[in-house]
């Protein structure tokens, strides 16, 4: 690397840039990771406590696999969120993802080749969403709310509002099993570690938190803002199909309300994971743990047989005050 | 002077803020009447105790004593109703609403129905601005139409509007021009003649010798020193901010161009819009050519179009006699320029990543294996760049909106350094930056010329413009209105050029 001259005004000052290794474990500790897992820890220790059912093995399954499909939209969710933008179409684009991989089944193609052409459509299918608030400068939250729309009403169009049952081993991707573990499990996991590692350690992951912390500076810096912003909405709409396959999978059948509704726990999923809605800030792994949090309670009221009804409340409650902790936290940084 | 003529006594004031002692058992008085200017390098804490004079702050520890009573500021607006009001920086107005609905903000005046009383407020906002000698204003124009001298005037009108017995004014004339700064000087001394005082804090000494009484001076949080302004002398304010003597005047050789040399850049009729008119000039390898004009005369707008931002309506961009299309930034890295944005915290950084990140933003590609980034690489290239332009932080991880001005300023310039520009656009380099760092900032600008970077600095400080400058170009409403050497330029035909003075003068 050639530093253009500037040895010699370099009068070496010193500077203490290295910090020390032993500080790693307070950093750790400082670390909106680390709430997070914190308070997951303290939920599970709580219910564990309160039901012995909690910690079984057979249990442990039962959460991890109700959160995978949450999992998995979250970490695309959460790329958008931190590019500042939303999207409220998940839930709608995975019900129409489900149909159409239900259809291209029926229509007998290779497992394999299902999976290629529902990934590539739901990116497709999501690339609208990123044209138009890229080259039209619609609002994402206007634009995903049409699209929420239009992708429901297209799968009940396709279906006229029935299930498809599917008939092929792509469902292997819902209901299969890799020894004892539930393959979306597997799936879920490899999503959030593929999204850790895409937005930790790649140029386009890089380009997604300078988007989202100062977009005229990213823009001056030469990172094609659009192109960041539209490849993070088809990134979801990959993830959308996957996870389309997913719960049809599971019911081996493809219901055109798949879905409904999960756009507010993805976002839920996100926000309590620590991502600021701001933009420019959040991890994946913190998404993650956000997710199996949400999965947690909700396991925590089915063994402790609090009404259902209750659930929805305390979803509503954890979310609103995971935003609360991060606002007083930002206060206090002025 | 008599001790009733105290208007406020600061006692014993500290902050903390978490891992900072911003200000630590600061107290001295402010007589009535008075210009009293704050100095300090940045990070001095001259905003944090602004902010709490002005309620937005609350103190840990000492107490205020406002006309003669201690007064605890729950929130601005408590501090606007006792008789204080702060005119920011960072103006805070509403900008799609009217002059006089800012003025009255909070207050509007209401008509016997309990209706918006807008013709009364018109007229009063109107003599309200014409105590000022304002008459380019309308009451009812919209914020957002005026220009940031004007937006400016209606922060003091607003001030004068609430009866405040004292004024804090922040950088009061960074975006001003000589014109509207003396215009602003006349209003504060008829202030001064009404017992109102004010609060000048600014970075330009020339000011303060202009229209302060006396002057304080902190130094990293802490209460150096009050003079009275007229028995001091820059060198010595300078060095009770610094805490060292300050005697680096900085000197740079001319470059001389050899006549069969080819211009790096060449810029043909280059037009965009209004603010770009008809533009052409040319820059040399090793040459600082200063672009410089008063704020709004279309600067920033023409740097901006070369850089890529701006579509441009017409005109021709030569790099090396090739001419070149740039449509975007992206493209106009990959030519070899590079651009340091006026207004750091809105165009330059991503404050809430690492200096690190910051750092090397611009250069990424250049830093990536196939599409990953490389651990090393990246951390070598921030931390070479953090001790060769002496950055201070506490490590390349740090985010950087926790940096001061200057260091945060020097972190932009470590990202395009990092790049090899051919050519360095600077927009306001030393805006609101500490005195230290000003020169050194000038040392890597002078070091960079050296290596055969050529330079567009744009600067509305006209001494950094002489000092550093090899060629002067001054612009006026869009266009190009004189070109200069280092030699025949010195601030007055500078400021004939910018403001087309002597044309006018002429006709009057």
């Amino acid at each position: 690397m050639s530093l253009p001259g500037l040895t010699t005004i370099n009068k070496g000052r010193d500077s203490s840039e290295h910090a020390p290794k032993n500080r790693l474990f307070f950093k750790l500790l400082k670390s909106k990771e680390f709430s997070v897992l914190s308070a997951l820890l303290v939920l599970s220790v709580a219910v564990s406590l309160l039901s012995p059912y909690f910690l079984r093995v057979q249990n442990i399954f039962n959460v991890l696999r109700q959160i995978s499909v949450i999992g998995i939209l979250a970490v695309g969710q959460a790329l958008i969120i931190i590019t500042s933008g939303i999207d409220l179409s998940v839930g709608s684009i995975l019900g129409l993802m489900g149909v159409i991989s239900a259809l291209l089944a029926s229509a007998g193609l290779h497992p394999i080749l299902i999976f290629i052409l529902a990934i590539l459509i739901g990116c497709l299918v999501e690339s609208i969403n990123g044209l138009l608030v890229t080259k039209v400068r619609i609002n994402p939250f206007i634009v995903t709310l049409g699209m929420m729309s239009i992708a429901r009403g297209t799968s009940l169009l396709i279906t006229g509002g029935l299930p498809i049952s599917i008939e092929n081993p792509i469902t292997f991707l819902g209901g299969g099993y890799v020894g004892p573990v539930p393959v979306p499990v597997i799936l879920m996991f490899i999503v959030a570690i593929m999204g850790h590692v895409f937005a930790t350690k790649t140029l386009p992951g890089r380009n997604v938190y300078a988007v989202g912390n100062n977009e005229r500076a990213a823009k001056l810096s030469g990172i094609r803002v659009d192109r960041v912003k539209i490849m993070v909405f088809m990134i979801m709409g990959g993830l959308a199909a996957l996870s389309g396959m997913i719960l049809s999978g599971t019911l081996n059948s493809a219901e055109p309300s798949a879905g409904t509704g999960y756009e507010l726990d993805v976002i839920a999923a996100v926000v309590i994971g620590g991502v600021s809605l701001t933009g420019g800030e959040g991890s994946i792994i913190g998404v993650i743990i956000g997710a199996a949090i949400m999965g947690v309670l909700r396991n925590s009221f089915v063994l402790l047989g609090v009404s259902a009804y209750w659930q929805v409340v305390a979803i509503g409650i954890v979310t609103i005050a995971a935003v609360a902790i991060d606002s007083i936290k930002n206060r206090k940084r002025d | 002077m008599l001790s009733n003529d105290i208007l406020l006594k600061i006692e014993g004031i500290s902050k903390s803020f978490p891992g900072v002692r911003a200000l630590d058992n600061v107290s001295f008085d402010v007589e009535k009447g008075e210009v009293h200017a704050i100095v300090g390098e940045n990070g001095a804490g001259k905003s944090t105790l602004m902010n709490i004079l002005s309620g937005v702050y609350i103190p840990d520890a000492g107490r205020l004593l406002f006309d003669g009573d201690e007064v605890r500021f729950r929130d601005p607006r408590h501090a606007q109703e006792t008789g204080i009001a702060m005119i920011h920086q960072e103006l805070s107005l509403a900008h799609h609403l009217s002059v006089m609905e800012n003025v009255y903000i909070g207050r509007l005046k209401k008509n016997k129905l309990g209706f918006i009383d807008h013709r009364g407020m018109f007229l009063r906002c109107k003599i309200e601005l014409e105590c000022l000698g304002i008459s380019d204003i309308e009451p009812d124009a919209l914020i957002k139409d005026l220009s940031v001298s004007q937006m400016q005037m209606v922060e003091i009108a607003k001030a004068l509007s609430l009866n405040a017995k004292l004024i804090i004014m922040d950088e009061p004339t960074s975006s001003l021009t000589n014109k509207e700064t003396e215009m602003l000087f006349a209003i504060i001394r008829s202030l001064k003649n009404k017992g109102v005082s004010v609060l000048y804090i600014s970075h330009r000494m020339e000011e303060i010798f202009e229209i302060s009484d006396k002057t304080t001076v902190l130094r990293d949080g802490t209460y150096i020193k009050t003079l009275y302004t007229k028995d001091t002398t820059p060198k010595e304010l300078v060095s009770l901010m610094v805490g060292r003597e300050f005697n680096r005047t900085f000197q740079r050789k001319n470059k001389e161009i050899k006549p069969d040399e080819i211009p790096i850049l060449e810029v043909k009729s280059l037009s965009f819009g209004k603010k770009v008119k008809d533009v052409s000039f040319k820059v040399y390898p090793g040459e600082i050519v200063a672009l410089t004009g008063l704020v709004g005369s279309g600067r920033s707008e023409l740097v901006q179009t070369i850089f890529g931002l701006n579509n441009k309506d017409k005109g021709t961009i030569l790099l090396n006699c090739e001419r070149v299309e740039i449509n975007s930034p992206t493209r106009a890295i990959e030519l070899g320029l590079g651009m340091v944005p006026e207004g750091r915290k809105t165009q330059g950084l991503f404050l809430r990543m690492k200096v690190r990140e910051n750092i090397t933003m611009a250069n990424l590609p250049r830093l990536c294996k196939m599409l990953f980034i490389s651990n090393t690489k990246e951390h070598d290239a921030a931390h070479s760049y953090t001790s060769s332009l002496r950055i201070k932080t506490s490590s390349t991880e740090q985010q950087v909106q926790y940096l001061s001005g200057g260091n945060q300023q020097k972190t932009i310039i470590a990202r395009w350094l990092l790049n090899n520009p051919r050519i360095l656009i600077l927009d306001e380099p030393t805006h609101g930056v500490d005195v230290g760092a000003k020169s050194e900032i000038y040392e890597i600008i002078n070091k960079l010329a050296e290596e055969g970077v050529a330079i567009i600095l744009i600067s509305s400080e006209l001494p950094e413009v002489l000092t550093l400058a090899d060629r002067i170009l001054v612009m006026h409403n869009g266009s190009i209105s004189g070109e200069l050497s280092r030699e025949e330029a010195n601030q007055e035909i500078i400021m004939q050029y910018a403001t087309n003075q002597i044309n006018k003068e002429m006709v009057k």
